[in-house]
């Protein structure tokens, strides 16, 4: 065990490591969350009512947050499957190193690495007028959360990266997934002016949930829509929680053992 | 002692529908080279990957420094190198990083890692490049530096599945000093490879392998001595053609083999077999378009040897999809 972790470090350092030598790697991951936050904000930001002190802006940044999160799923799919396909995957397996250690140590790395991507974009809130009120520990444990979410999604991109062996393949694989649910979602819009039968798609939709919680986190009162008045709109980080252990305690397990069974 | 064993190995692809293996057996005794030499999707990399614990057999038992792949692969993982048909190294750090990083995979320390890094980049001769990204490489070094981090716990048994494919001959050259150094140290080395100069130049022995299975073995002189040894060749104007085929034969002893203009058949004394023939048809006042001695090639072991060419097999475009593209 204590092997196992000593091993996933390295390849969790391997990730550090590259973004060491092609610190582009962070722009590259960052950019497209800054264009969106400049565009809800500036674009959308001025014909939206809140009703919120401190406008549109307020709501949006918990939104962009867990869309940027949410990506880890095809970050983490597509580093996968690009080792694979070069044939690193193989040769860390033919290594006398701990089965699970390489999965879990792209894990850990796309974990730090998100940590990096949700400071960028705080700072790139807080640029456009984000502020949080709800003082600095709720204010972290937001931050947590969003950690928490990224890490459980990454376990997602593990399995669907092994499944999928092609990069490409999983790129557009996680565009088609993670657009429609961030979308579907209380992320931009309310969803109080959605169809009824998608309100409750959206409001039980983890990313929901998840904006909410930040929300509340962050200290707003406006929970931007949940006419439909379901249980997760209501306790959105009870909610939140749960969805994030029972993806673990699915895909950890699940990934683990595709990867080991993984045989050409 | 044999280093290595493989007994009637089986592995199917698509259910069963490709079969790439088909009772495979082979061996390598402590310190030699063997050869396997067969055209792609004869199941040589297959056989590479059971070897290496990377996949599982469908049938068919395996040992490797006499630990049985199957049931231990991690005892066999820390006796073994490998490396593979591309390089199989992170691409966006350096050649330093990478070989550091393996280090510490096996285990090393983080100052053993470093020194034995610089240790290999100096010995394959890549210390200059060794804080550029791999990107940046020329294929050889690339495969110079897989080879490398192939090596770092100085590995007892070696595997080097298609080292050279896609090099230029500059690169080819600069791979084949680099393993016959390795040799000399005494490792045991398995090498793939579609060709039989490489298998000619690196191995002591030769199990040339097609459709999943050993179809011959042996010496390279052996292999070459059952293909027929060289052919003399001689291409000429029709009307000439039954006077040259007669000095053919008569120089040869052998049937010949008449394709079109070309008369060729099988010689035992190579030049002074030319020399001859140029004299006989001097003589007979015949001008050849075209004469000269032909080495047997691949073509000709694999003709010889199984009744047809070395072409590309009906599974090699599964086993490429399997394995995400080889090259």
């Amino acid at each position: 065990m204590r092997n196992a972790i000593y091993d996933a470090m390295i390849i969790t350092k391997r990730q550090l490591l590259q973004l060491a030598r092609v610190p582009e790697l962070l722009v590259f991951s960052t950019i497209q969350p800054v264009m969106f936050v400049l565009l809800f904000r500036y674009v959308f930001g001025g014909s939206i009512d809140t009703g919120q002190p401190g406008g549109y802006v307020q709501l949006l940044m918990p939104g962009i947050f867990v869309q940027t999160v949410a990506f880890t799923l095809a970050s983490t799919a597509i580093g996968l499957a690009e080792d694979m396909k070069k044939g690193l995957i193989d040769r860390f397996r033919s290594l006398p190193i701990s089965r699970g250690a390489v999965i879990i140590g792209r894990t850990f790395g796309d974990a730090l690495l998100n940590i990096l991507v949700l400071a960028v974009m705080a700072i790139a809130g807080y640029a456009v007028g984000w502020r949080p009120t709800s003082g600095i520990l709720q204010t972290t444990l937001a931050f947590l959360f969003l950690f928490m979410f990224g890490y459980a999604l990454s376990w997602i991109g593990i399995l669907v990266g092994l499944s999928v062996k092609e990069a490409r393949t999983v790129q557009s694989v996680g565009f088609l997934v993670t657009f429609p649910l961030t979308f579907l979602s209380n992320a931009f819009a309310p969803t109080t002016g959605m169809p009824r039968a998608l309100q409750y798609f959206a409001e039980w939709n983890p990313v929901s949930t998840m904006v909410a919680a930040c929300r509340q986190l962050f200290g707003l009162e406006n929970q931007f829509g949940a006419t439909a008045n379901s249980w997760p709109s209501q306790h959105p980080l009870e909610t939140s929680l749960l969805y994030m252990v029972i993806l673990m305690a699915i895909f950890i397990p699940l990934s683990i053992r595709k990867y080991k069974n993984y045989s050409n | 002692m044999k280093s290595v064993i493989a007994e009637h190995l089986v592995k199917t692809y698509r259910n069963g529908e490709v079969k790439a293996l088909n009772d495979l057996s082979l061996d390598v005794e402590e310190g030699t080279v063997l050869g396997v030499l067969g055209p792609n999707g004869a199941g040589k990399t297959t056989t590479v990957r059971i070897l290496a614990t990377l996949l599982k057999p469908d049938s068919g038992s395996a040992t490797v420094a006499g630990i049985d792949v199957i049931k231990h692969p991690d005892k066999v993982r820390e006796q073994i190198g490998l490396s593979g048909q591309y390089a199989a190294v992170d691409e966006t750090l350096t050649g330093w990083d990478n070989l550091v990083m393996f280090g510490r995979l096996y285990h090393l320390g983080r100052q053993s890692s470093i020194d034995r890094a610089n240790e290999l980049l100096e010995r394959f001769d890549l210390t200059e490049a060794s804080r550029r990204p791999i990107k940046t490489y020329s294929g050889g070094m690339r495969r110079r530096l897989d080879l490398a981090a192939s090596l770092i716990v100085k590995p007892k048994i070696l595997f080097l599945d298609e080292p050279t494919t896609g090099l230029d001959p500059r690169g080819r050259q600069d791979m084949w000093g680099v393993i016959q150094e390795l040799v000399k140290g005494g490792v045991t080395l398995l090498l793939t490879t579609q060709y039989l100069e490489e298998a000619d130049q690196l191995a002591d022995e030769i199990a040339v392998i097609d459709r999943g299975t050993v179809i011959a073995r042996g010496t390279s002189d052996a292999l070459k001595k059952q293909v027929g040894g060289e052919r003399l060749e001689i291409t000429v104007e029709p009307s000439d053609l039954d006077k040259t085929n007669e000095i053919v034969a008569k120089i040869s002893g052998n049937a010949t083999h008449v394709d079109h203009r070309t008369i060729s058949a099988p010689v035992l004394h190579g030049s002074k077999d030319l020399m001859d023939a140029l004299r006989a048809m001097d003589d007979a006042k015949i001008h050849p378009l075209d004469i000269g001695l032909k080495r047997p090639s691949l073509d000709d072991v694999f003709l010889s040897l199984t009744g047809h060419v070395a072409e590309e097999t009906v599974e090699e475009p599964v086993a490429k999809k399997k394995r995400g593209g080889k090259k």
